[in-house]
């Protein structure tokens, strides 16, 4: 049977760490890959595929998870990992909006420059 | 995950005319929509309002990082967990995460090249003030579609 944990108050907290540091690790965004199929993943299953320990990947998955973008599921004596995408979402929009003010911030430039 | 911003846009003027546009500190005001205290220099607190429609509860203050004449112009800015004015009074903003802004010039046969990057995003929460970017978010698509429209028939 499938149980979510609950997260404490201060892993919610945690959720506040910088995501895009999170991502940036080659291994860490291969994880995230690997997870996007919606499904959750052992840590046996996801360790295939990389050279990288058992030990390894859980540090890595942990670190996933202390930003929010994984969590953790008991699958009886298991540890089953799936993806959360909200808090990449959330980045990514946040990113499109300071984005877009600047697009418009050049275009005001453009006019100030080129109209005076 | 991309966390850059990179913007290029080319200016039909002498790269000398878009220097003062960029480092003058009134100039800049114009078209940027701030009013600052005083001129930037290399190394100092850059403070003023924003005069942004609906955004004029905002302060302005950066660090000015480089200024080599018309080549390269940065600073570092902060990101207020949330713009929504009640929230953004109430906050601690000297503990605001960062970023670098930079400006570069080139020159081109027909005018400058201006090349606009923004990084280091690394340090800005997963739960960033979102809800007070979503309330302005129509806002902002629609204002942009309006500029290009504008652009499009000046042009």
């Amino acid at each position: 049977m499938l149980q979510k944990q609950r997260s404490s108050p201060a892993a919610r907290g945690r959720t506040r760490a910088p995501v895009f540091a999170a991502l940036g690790d080659e291994t860490r965004l291969a994880l995230v890959a690997k997870l996007s199929g919606a499904q959750p993943y052992s840590i046996s299953q996801l360790t295939k595929g990389f050279k990288l320990t058992r030990q390894a990947i859980t540090k890595h998955l942990r670190v996933l998870e202390s930003v929010g973008i994984v969590h953790s599921v008991h699958a009886g004596r298991e540890s089953l990992f799936e993806l959360d995408p909200t808090p990449i979402k959330e980045m990514r929009e946040y990113l499109d909006f300071v984005s877009e003010q600047w697009d418009e911030a050049l275009v005001r430039l453009k006019s100030f420059i080129e109209e005076t | 995950m991309n966390n850059r911003i990179e913007k290029r846009i080319e200016l039909k003027a002498p790269i000398s005319r878009v220097w003062r546009a960029v480092t003058d500190y009134r100039e800049f005001g114009e078209w940027f929509h701030v009013k600052l205290d005083g001129p930037f220099v290399e190394g100092q607190v850059s403070r003023g309002q924003i005069t942004y429609p609906g955004y004029e509860h905002l302060q302005w203050e950066a660090v000015v990082q480089k200024m080599e004449p018309e080549r390269l112009f940065s600073f570092t800015w902060p990101h207020p967990k949330s713009l929504d004015k009640a929230e953004y009074a109430l906050g601690d903003h000297s503990k605001d995460p960062t970023t670098v802004v930079e400006f570069r010039l080139e020159k081109t046969a027909t005018g400058t090249l201006l090349v606009l990057t923004e990084s280091g995003f690394d340090g800005i929460p997963g739960d960033f003030g979102l809800e007070a970017f979503r309330r302005n978010e129509g806002g902002w698509a629609e204002q942009m579609k309006n500029i290009e429209k504008y652009v499009a028939k000046a042009a």
